[in-house]
Parts: structure tokens; sequence; C-alpha cells
């Protein structure tokens, strides 16, 4: 069987190595170079804290169980130092609360995600700031959830991908797709700035281009850009152990404003700078980082460790996670188009659920029993349907 | 009225200044210094109460006339002190500027948001310093801190000192030491005589428009002549060594592509070194507002048309930024800019004396130009980005790994530290040179994956961020 | 030693300094009004202030803002770029050291 993988992201070169390695002749298009677009401007983050109890969750609980095994196996394709490129962290995070209100409802969420099978529990105040020092002291409630970690994205991408080279795939950058190749309405391949790629199946992982391609193959899907801005300072002396979040962080990030939204997320990086974040704003994508929602960013991540006032930052950078309105992915067959497949719409989850999404897709390509229900992730959803979706 | 904001009060800044106001617009004027200049008329702290400035100042008369000029002008506002930390494009709009007024680095610095009506970017260059073993000792210099030091504080920097590199810029930098009494051993030009002729000598009526550089020379030539300062030509130095700091300098002859010749080094006990491999030019806000980049030889710039417009409507680009070129072309470009954006016309003889300067910029780079031969003076270990310690041997072990700029910066971290990228970013993308073609494009919607994309252009700390800006 | 101030006396740009002092990690330096930070530390002979990720020592590289090499605190504010930093009298410098990672 012969698969093109458009986008060669996160996502894109999960899949390629997934099923490259159960023996599909794989090929991945990229407009530009691997891991250079969406995966190259975000944390890294694997996360299941910011996750209530759904498909969503399921899919992240599978992904985080898989990504260990994954590396392991790049380990034993390509070589230890592939695999530790990684830089793969099991830190875990901690979500903090600093109202009233907010604590009722963190301690609601956490709740429903124990029951949903997510490790957690709650921090005493002694506990809290024996786990992060510079924390706060004026919280109202503080979660723990050991299973968060952290991958340098860009590495875990080529990672992924030599994985995938290494069972044979090939890799094509700087190929843009301008239409589908048809056969009798099946798609057949598709035309590119570098000619034709025929294949059985074509697999969209175009992340916020994924409006664009599968409107160019004639069978669009409404993926939109959601922009997201982190800050990043000089080099520190260690203050920040985990992944540490104020409980606002959920709200963002099942919100559809258009408007913008911030919530905190600190966290320290190898080499010495701390990551601050995260921003969501629908935009266009067009370059520059909006002032406003840096100065948000600063003053709650000020409100969650106050040492943080005093830290210079020396860079912003932003992206676009690929986001569909009703804040699932899409993983599967389009009806519409016999041969055309999507996986993407991640959001800002991209990083933690490639490799579920990865293991996912196989099982349905190939015909064989899927590791979890893929029907919420399917793709005739009103939500991807609607509007032309092509990102400006 | 219009408003103009100008960034960079040096003499591109300046001259741009000086003919917005001319054409009736209103300027507000910003530079990170306390007082204006740049580098070529950087001046003596006024706490010096220097009674002889022009003893070290360029042309003095001249440009105090036009500091006074522009700066006490009625419709000129001047920041000093001010840092441009985020230019945020605005669809349809002049980028809007993110300003913090305070000392450099401090804490509670002054916010304010400046919205003009048109952009000039007259941000300047920094020396460009190619890395060679032992060049993150203490005593090791760039050209540029020499003369600073020597000028502008009336410092020394070493008593026996050697100056390394390529192009005229080094003939004034040993001067300013030997005026502050350091002993200069040698200045060495990296470049053949052959190359240096030949960029020069080839068409001289081009040339005829420059001719006060030639007198320039001169005066340079004769005051080493005097001071007995041994200047060659394809020279370098190499290597430098030391313990904890510059004890002495590898000198070698090189080839006219930079190779050593073998057995050509020789050890000279220095205590400082000086060197200057060219300029890189600022080039963050120009990124950050989206402007169009043009590669020469000479390395990336500002693309502008004849009117020193970028390819952002109603921002200009303006000085080094758009090529190297010293004052005089940082002069006229900076006249033709601020008159541009002021919405004046280009007089015909100001739109002659910038093609004149567009040559001269031309000349400087295939007279002085970088070539490739630095690569072998390389050792496994020898620091590629100053900031994170990044070897020679990492940064090759990870680019060879995925043949990816992008993921060889990430990581050995080589320039994502403070400097971002700012001395090693060309000298890295030199060294993987093996680049892909989609290495270099710029995935739309998308920040650049130019070395040198910083949205926030300068540091600022959360504190200053999350206050309010002035209004 | 290396690194000096023209004497005023020997200076044709002819200068009347006003006489201050700065501290670096405790230690008095004598400096004039109108220096930088850095220029009171190389005139005093001090040609390196900072520990890099190596534990090497560092001190000053371009001297006009560009290339973050001469960082340290001042008066407790980390990161500043002494070449760029205009020395008040009573100034106290303190060092930094990054950690190796």
């Amino acid at each position: 069987m012969r698969v093109l993988i458009v986008g060669a992201g996160i996502v894109g070169c999960a899949v390629a190595r997934e099923l490259s390695a159960h023996g599909v002749t794989v090929e991945v298009l990229d407009r530009s170079a691997p891991g250079s677009a969406t995966t190259a401007h975000c944390e890294g983050n694997i996360l299941v804290s910011d996750k209530g109890p759904g498909p969503e969750l399921v899919l992240q609980q599978l992904s985080r169980r898989l990504w260990p095994d994954v590396l392991d196996a790049i380990g034993d394709d390509c070589g230890r130092e592939v695999a530790d490129s990684v830089e793969w962290e099991p830190k875990g995070g901690i979500v903090v609360a600093t109202t009233a209100d907010g604590a009722e409802g963190l301690t609601k969420f956490a709740a429903a995600q124990a029951e949903a099978g997510v490790t957690t529990h709650a921090l005493s105040a002694d506990e809290a700031h024996a786990a992060e020092p510079f924390l706060t002291r004026d919280f109202t409630a503080a979660y723990h959830y050991p299973d968060d970690a952290q991958v340098q994205p860009v590495a875990a991408t080529f990672a992924l991908l030599r994985g995938a080279l290494h069972h044979g795939a090939r890799i094509h950058p700087g190929v843009t797709v301008t239409g589908p190749v048809m056969e009798s309405g099946v798609l057949r391949g598709v035309m590119t700035t570098a000619g034709a790629f025929a294949a059985d199946a074509v697999i969209n992982c175009a992340g916020p281009w994924a409006a664009t391609v599968s409107a160019s193959l004639g069978a669009p899907v409404n993926v939109k850009p959601r922009r997201g801005n982190l800050l990043v300072t000089t080099p520190q002396p260690a203050t920040v152990f985990h992944k540490v979040y104020d409980a606002d962080y959920v709200g963002a990030v099942g919100s559809g404003d258009a408007d913008l939204q911030t919530s905190t997320v600190v966290e320290s990086t190898r080499g010495g700078p701390l990551l601050i974040g995260s921003s969501r704003e629908r935009t266009s994508m067009s370059v520059g980082i909006s002032m406003i929602s840096l100065e948000q960013m600063a003053r709650k991540a000020i409100r969650l460790f106050p040492h943080l006032a005093g830290v210079q930052v020396m860079r912003a950078y932003g992206g676009f996670r690929p986001y569909v309105d009703d804040h699932l992915p899409v993983i599967g067959a389009d009806p519409r188009l016999p041969g055309l497949w999507h996986a993407t719409g991640h959001e800002g989850g991209g990083i933690g659920l490639a490799v579920g999404t990865a293991a996912l897709l196989r099982a349905q390509l190939l015909g064989q029993p899927t590791p979890m229900g893929a029907d919420d992730f399917r793709v005739d959803r009103p939500a991807l349907l609607n509007g032309s979706g092509v990102a400006s | 009225m219009t408003l103009i904001a100008i960034v960079g009060a040096g003499p591109a800044g300046l001259a741009a200044a000086e003919s917005a106001l001319s054409a009736g617009a209103n300027v507000v004027i910003i530079d990170l210094n306390d007082s204006p200049g740049g580098q070529y008329h950087r001046q003596l702290p006024e706490d010096y109460h220097a009674a002889n400035p022009e003893r070290v100042h360029h042309d003095w008369a001249s440009f105090r006339k036009m500091r006074d000029t522009v700066l006490s002008h009625p419709r000129c506002q001047w920041l000093a002190n001010t840092v441009v930390f985020n230019l945020e494009p605005r669809p349809d709009e002049v980028p809007r500027l993110h300003v913090a007024t305070g000392p450099i680095d401090s804490s509670a610095r002054q916010r304010r948001v400046i919205e003009p009506d048109a952009l000039v970017l007259a941000t300047g260059a920094h020396d460009r310093v190619v890395p060679f073993p032992g060049w993150t000792l203490p005593g090791v210099y760039t050209a540029g801190a020499a003369q600073t030091l020597a000028r502008t504080e009336r410092v020394g920097i070493g008593h026996r000192v050697v100056v390394s590199g390529t192009g005229p810029f080094l003939l004034p930098v040993a001067q300013s030491l030997t005026d502050v009494g350091a002993d200069v051993v040698a200045v060495l030009e990296a470049n053949t005589v052959t190359t240096v002729a030949r960029g020069w000598l080839v068409h001289p009526h081009r040339l005829a428009a420059h001719s006060n550089k030639l007198r320039d020379l001169g005066h340079y030539g004769w005051h080493h002549v005097r001071h007995r300062i041994s200047v060659r030509t394809g020279r370098a130095v190499v290597a430098v060594l030391g313990d904890s700091r510059v004890e002495a300098a590898v000198i070698a002859r090189l080839d006219s592509n930079w190779t050593p010749v073998a057995g050509s080094e020789r050890v000279v006990a220095v205590d400082a070194v000086c060197v200057g491999h060219g300029f890189t030019p600022s080039l963050e806000l120009a990124l950050a507002a989206g402007c169009r980049m043009t590669s020469t030889v000479a390395g990336t710039f500002v693309a502008v048309d004849d009117a020193q417009l970028t390819s952002v409507p109603k921002v200009y680009a303006a000085g080094e930024i758009t090529g190297i070129g010293g004052v005089d072309s940082a002069d006229v470009e900076g006249r033709v800019a601020g008159l541009a954006a002021a919405g004046g016309d280009v007089p015909a003889r100001l739109a002659q004396k910038l093609a004149a300067a567009q040559h001269f910029v031309g000349r400087l780079g295939d007279a002085h130009p970088v070539r490739d031969g630095w690569r072998s003076w390389l050792e496994d270990d020898t620091t590629i980005c100053r900031c994170e310690n990044t070897t020679f041997g990492q940064l090759r072990t990870a680019y060879e790994v995925d043949l990816s700029l992008r993921a060889t910066r990430l990581a050995t971290r080589a320039g994502l530290g403070p400097c971002q990228g700012r001395f090693c970013g060309a000298n890295v993308d030199a060294l993987c040179c093996a680049v892909s073609q989609s290495d270099r494009q710029q995935t739309e919607g998308t920040p650049a994956a130019a070395a040198q994309s910083r949205p926030i252009a300068q540091p600022v700390r959360l504190s200053e961020i999350a206050a309010q800006p002035d209004d | 030693m290396s690194g000096w101030l023209v004497p005023a006396a020997d200076d044709p740009v002819g200068r009347s300094d006003t006489p201050i002092e700065i501290s670096l990690d405790g230690e008095v330096l004598r400096g004039i009004a109108g220096q930088t930070l850095a220029g009171i530390l190389i005139s005093n002979g001090v040609s390196a202030w900072r520990t890099d990720s190596a534990g090497q020592p560092r001190g000053l590289f371009c001297a006009i803002g560009s290339c973050f090499e001469c960082l340290a605190t001042v008066n407790g504010e980390t990161d500043v770029r002494l070449c760029r930093r205009r020395a008040q009298s009573g100034d106290a410098v303190t060092s930094q050291a990054r950690s190796s990672s």
C-alpha cells in the first residue's frame, strides 16, 4: 500500500513512522522543512492535566502510554542519541487556582478527570510549596498531574521522521500540493509544485493549512488557525520545577471566542530560560506579536510566581494551532472523497496527541481493530464541514 | 500633521530627522544611547566636560550643528535611553512601536506606545566577528569596542594590541588605540592586496564622488607610518592563546580564500586582540515589520527602492541596514528616507548622490569580502555561539544528523541565548553550509526561520511588560 | 595590568573629571562621572566579571550593547549590559555565574 502524507509536522511524522513500521510505503510532502511551522513554535507539551473527560482525553491517555514506547523503538532503530535528542521529560504538572471560584472549578474538574482514569491528587499548601518553592502563597487549590510530560518538539519530529525513514519512508521538503489526481471519482494522488505523486491514500496532516490543502483536493475541512504566543526569559537559575498552570488554562482551551484569552503556563527549560505562555487568539496568519497578549501573560505569570517580576524577557514567539470549532481533532477517512484521510485539528495538543493519532489512523487505514473509538473524530461533523475554512 | 518615527539617531537617523523636519513633518527620534550619533558620531560623556571634543570626534562642527538643529527643533521629540522592545505590525497601518525609556536594562522604565504615520528604521550595525580558537578569552574585543572605549571613554583596552579583520574601519580603530597610548603591534587585513585593490581600483571614475575617503585613507596611512604601525594584508589572527585571558595571538598568512598558509603561523605576545570582519546589520525591527530582505555577498539587508521605501508601506530604511557603506551613504540614505517619509520628492541631485552611495556600498563589499577559509581556523572545541557555548564539533554533529538549521539551533541552542543570534547567526548559517532550499524558505504565516527574527527586539522585564504604558 | 583611563592631564580633549566610586562584588573601584560601568571595570584592570555556562571567565566584547557578553547585576537588577549603563557613584555591581546544563 502506498500512502502520501501532506505535512511533516509532529503529526505527519508520527503517522509516517507508524505506517512505515507496519509495512506501508510512505512518502511525506511538506511545503517547507519538516517541523518548521506549528511544531516549531510551541512548548512541546504532552498534557493530561488540561483535558476533561471525553474523547480527546482518551486519545491523550493512549498517546501518553505510547510515547515512551515509540521513543524506545526509535532508539532501537536509529540509535540512542536520536531518541535522547527528543529531551523526553516526564516532569509532571501542577495546576493552581487563585480564587475561590477557581478552586471550586478545579476541584470538580480534577474529580471528573480522576474518574476518567487520570492520575491526579490535591496538594496541600506545604506540599505545593515543597514542589514549587517560588509559587505564590496566595493560591486556593493545587493539583498535581504526574503524567504531564515535555519533549523538544522539533527534535521529536525529526526523531519520528528518522524512524519513518529507517522503515523506508521518503520525505520531500519544499513541495506544495496544488490539486488532486483523480481516477473515477477516487483520489489517487496529488499534483504538486514538483509534479504528480501517486498513492492509494492521501493523509492530510497539514495543521493550520489543513483547510487549504483539503480545499485544493476538493473536500474542504474547517480547520482554522488559533494564534498562541509565548515569552522566553533570559537564562535563570532553577526556580520552577514542573509545568505550572493557573486553573484559567482549562477555561481558555475550551472556549471558542475569537477574542484574546490568556492563562498562565510557566515552565523551565534545559539551558535555563523559562517559557511563559500562553495566549489564544483567532487572528489572521500575519506575523507579529500582539502586545496585549504579552501584557496579559506577563501579569498572570507574576501573579503565579511573584519572583518573575524582575526577570528579563529576551524573546517572544508564536505559532498557529490548528483549531476546530468543536475542539476535537479530525482523524479518519473523508466520506466525501475516497482515498482522502485527515489527521489534523489537534489545536494545542498536537505534540501530546501525535503518536496516539498515528496508532488510531494506522488501525483505521489497515482495517485493524482500533485502540479506541474514533467516532468523535470523524470527518462528517458540522464543525468541520461548515464554512469554507480556508486559512487567510 | 504627519508623525514620523525614526529608530536610531546615528548618521542615517539624524539625516532622516533633519530632512523630515525641513519637509514640515513632526518627528520622534529614538535611540538606546543617552546621546545621539550612533557609532560614527559617538560622543564623549557630558560629565567629561571636554573642552576640545573635536580632538576625538569626526567632523565635530558639522555634527554638532546637525545635532542641535534636529534635537532642539520644536517639531522634534528626542527619546534618549529608549529601546523599541516590540514592533507590532498592524493590518493596513504603519507598525506600532512599544518603547521603554530609562537606564538600559533597568526595571520600571517608562513605557510608551508610538503610532506613527511613517517609520524610518536606521538601526545600524554591529561588528561581525568570525570565530577562532580562543576568541572568548577576556581581552578579545571587537574592533568597534576598542574604538568606542578609546574615543568616547578615553579608556585603553590593552598595552600591546593587534587589530585583525577586514575593511577600512581597522585603520581608524588602530589610530584610536594609539591615541590613548596603546602600542598597536599590527593591523592585519585578511584579504590579499589583490582582492582589496581589485575591489577598489576597478572603474575608478565611479568612485569620483568619494574622493574624501581617499583623503581619509591618506590621513590614517600617515598616522600609521608615524606611529610605525605595521599594516599587513593577507594576514589574520587565527587563534588566541592564554589561560584565563589573552596572552598571545597566533598570526598566519592567508591565501585569497582566507585559508592559512601552512607554516606561516607566528606567535606574538599581546594583551588585547581587536577583531572586526565587517559588519552585521541590526535587522530585528525590519524583520518584525515584515520587510523583505535582499541577499548579497556581503550579507542580508533590508530591500529598499530609490526612495528608501521597504516592501512595507510607509516603512523606510536607511543606513547600514540597507547595505554597509559607512557615514556618507548613511547620510544620503537618511536624507532621502526622511524626505520620502514626509511625502516629499527626492530632488535629482540627491538621487544622484544616492546612486553614488549605493555604488560605494557594493565596492566595499567587493574589496573586503569575508571568505570561507575562516572555517579552517576552527577546532572541534572552538566556541561558535558565545552565549550558549556551542562548539564547532557540537554544531557539526547536530547538523549532520538532520540537515536542518532549525533543528540544529534548537538542539545545540546556538543563537538562542541572550544575544539571540546577533553574533553567531551568520556564522552558524555558513558552517551548516549544505543548507537545503526548504531550510531557507520562510513558511508563510509563521515567524521567519531567519536567524534574526526577534519579535522582542530588546530585553524587557516581565514587570515592565505587565505595567501599563504611559500616554 | 591591561586597561587604563587616560589621565585628565594627558588628555588632549581637555577633561575636567568628577571622581566616583563603584563596587564590584564588594571591592571598591574608582572611576569618573560619565564612564560606563564596563569602562570603570576595564580601566581598573578588570577584564572578566562573569562566568559562562562552561565555567569560563567572560567580560566585555562589543561595547555597544549588541553582544550581551558584559552582563552583571547592578544594584540588585540582573542581566544589565554594563557597557551601556552609565555609572552612578555608589553603584554596586555583582557578578553573575551561568549554571551549566
